[in-house]
């Protein structure tokens, strides 16, 4: 019977021929993602309760980025320890202060077609980009699978998600998740996002990590963009040989979806979420003019070394208006290097941005460039929950990289392709 | 876990994330802290309020947001019930199970407000609102969520497994 790409990848990893929509099963994972956050931190005292070990160290990435650089004596004190965890169970794939594990996953090409991965972080649909079926979970849940190596599924319904025609000048993959946030909606546990189409097809890895990212916005189990050429040249280009079959993980043609929607990219409009919430989206217009304080590039989904050129395309030659900060942090040490040498942070500080270290940042509230009590804020990243940036009535808008910067110029909210004009 | 459980209702509204049962500005505190601050966005009376026992109802896709555990575990902390909800964010439904606290997804015709007295049983779903003598049957747990949260979560569901294992000799 016709299949999705969905439950092809969950039949493999829980050993049977076919698997239905709805059948709970378990799953072996080829890779487990754990951060400073939520992994050794949290499951090292579990282990040492349980009285055992990692099931397998070689299957495990570890990244410090959510508290790096430490700021105090509690974050020294995690990143030691994660730091330590590495060494007791001779993690290899251990990158310290390197950038967001999601974004390192990419740029190392650890991920391939067909794969069943996890990350203990919700954001962890971004591996999706590579035609794997990557879901994020709590804690706990990834002490269970440090352990024994395997994870529950309740097999998800898949939906379709089809963008076809080209982006106009200022338009990005993030203003496509934030129409998605209002149109799709944020309730879709139990369905993974299946995005395709020709505006998809011609998108660079990093766009369509930002697609998989935000699947988590939606509230989908996860989002994947099935294999292509680009996806094997990514994987080449990191130094890895993808399988002979990478290829052929694809959903059948008439397998079964719950639903399939077509979009035209060419009429999209960059989009503005105001607060509090990625679904109270709308074009950039309904929200133009509003004042910022300041205008923040960070985040996994939104300061890859794209998302920087983005926001030099809009910064060259122009200043950061009077009375706003700019605050760039970028999502990896290789895209801080890169965009030094392609002269995209030349662009960026000479219009007077302030650049942060690698990592999370302040995207939770967590590192460098939190938010004071009624602050307004236009940010790359992924989710403006009330206080997630800082003060419970700060204000957080969020946009593509283009429209951040943009506002950076004016002082206001403001559709980028004024500037680009 | 009891067979029944019997508690207040905390009605709260859609779409209430995992960012607001735990700020991420009290991460690095100790539970006991972050745990005071838990929905202090959208009802600041309920982390000093909430009695062990009580019943968490939320509105449709409770929970959406972070893996962060510490949203299931600051209502566990808090000695919450049971949690229903017409729908949940995800890793939050998953969470509150991990802790051992049964997730249960309420019928839409369903009323309860602040304050109704509930008695739900994770066993049979059955969910009855004495305040209102109303009675409804949410969707059971599956047999293996079943017995872990009546084990109490997943942790000493793992130390089970691990004793077994060790017992048949591995
Ligand atoms: S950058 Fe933000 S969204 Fe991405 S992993 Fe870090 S905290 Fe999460």
């Amino acid at each position: 019977m016709a299949q999705t790409l969905t439950q092809k990848i969950l039949a493999k990893a829980s050993r049977q021929a076919a698997v239905a929509v709805g059948d709970i099963v378990t799953c072996r994972v080829d890779l487990c993602l754990l951060l400073d956050s939520g992994g050794p931190r949290r499951i090292w005292p579990r282990l040492k309760e349980l009285g055992t070990g990692v099931w397998d160290p070689d299957r495990i990435v570890l990244c410090t980025d959510h508290f790096t650089p430490a700021v105090d004596a509690e974050s020294a004190a995690i990143l030691k320890l994660t730091r330590d965890f590495a060494a007791e169970f001779g993690i290899e794939r251990f990158y310290d202060m390197q950038g967001i594990g999601h974004v390192l996953l990419a740029e190392q090409g650890w991920l391939e077609p067909g794969m069943f991965a996890v990350g203990g972080d919700s954001h962890s649909s971004m591996g999706g980009a590579f035609g794997c079926l990557m879901m994020g979970f709590g804690a706990i849940e990834m002490t269970g699978v440090a352990v024994t190596g395997e994870i529950w599924i309740q097999v998800p319904d898949t939906l379709r998600i089809n963008w076809s025609g080209e982006f106009g000048a200022g338009v990005a993959a993030k203003d496509i998740m934030l129409f998605l946030c209002r149109e799709v909606g944020t309730d879709n546990a139990f369905r993974v996002l299946e995005f395709g189409g020709d505006t998809v097809a011609g998108m660079s890895m990093a766009e369509r990590g930002v697609l998989c990212n935000m699947a988590a916005e939606l509230g989908a189990e996860t989002g994947v963009v099935p294999a292509d050429d680009a996806t094997l040249a990514a994987l080449r280009l990191a130094g890895r040989s993808p399988a002979a079959d990478a290829l052929n993980w694809q959903t059948d043609a008439g397998a079964d979806c719950l639903a399939v929607h077509e979009f035209d990219a060419a009429s999209l409009a960059p989009q503005v979420a105001a607060p509090h919430s990625p679904a109270n989206s709308g074009p950039v217009v309904e929200h133009a003019g509003t004042p910022i304080d300041q205008a923040y590039i960070g985040a996994c989904v939104g300061a890859k070394l794209e998302d920087l050129q983005m926001v030099a395309a809009i910064l060259k030659g122009r200043r950061v208006a009077n009375g706003t900060r700019l605050l760039v942090a970028p999502a990896s040490q290789r895209a801080y290097r890169e965009a030094a040498a392609d002269g995209t942070l030349a662009a960026i500080s000479e219009a007077g941005a302030y650049l942060l270290p690698t990592g999370c940042g302040a995207c939770a509230a967590l590192g460098a460039g939190i938010l004071a009590e009624d602050e307004v804020c236009i940010s790359s990243t992924n989710r403006n929950f009330q206080g997630r940036m800082g003060a419970n009535s700060a204000q957080v808008y969020l946009g593509s990289p283009y429209t951040v910067a943009a506002s950076a110029v004016t002082g206001r909210i403001t559709d980028p392709r004024e500037l680009l004009a | 876990m009891t067979a029944v459980i019997s508690g207040r209702a905390w009605v709260f509204g859609d779409n209430v994330n995992t960012d607001v049962m735990a700020p991420g500005l009290y991460f690095k505190s100790p539970m006991s802290a972050m745990a005071k601050h838990c929905m202090e966005a959208v009802n600041p009376d309920f982390a000093s309020q909430v009695q062990p026992g009580d019943i968490v109802v939320g509105g449709k896709n409770f929970g959406i947001g972070s893996a962060r555990e510490q949203a299931a575990m600051a209502l566990q902390y808090l000695g919450v019930g049971a949690v229903l909800a017409p729908s949940f964010g995800r890793i939050f439904y998953r969470n509150t199970l991990n802790f051992g606290i049964p997730a249960l997804r309420l019928p839409a015709d369903m009323i309860i407000e602040a304050g109704d007295q509930l008695h739900v049983e994770p066993e049979t779903g059955r969910i009855r609102n004495e305040s209102r003598g109303t009675a409804c049957a949410a969707p059971a747990l599956p047999p293996h969520l079943l017995q872990m949260v009546t084990a109490g979560g997943l942790m000493p569901y793992l130390k089970a497994r691990l004793a077994k294992e060790n017992r048949d000799g591995r």
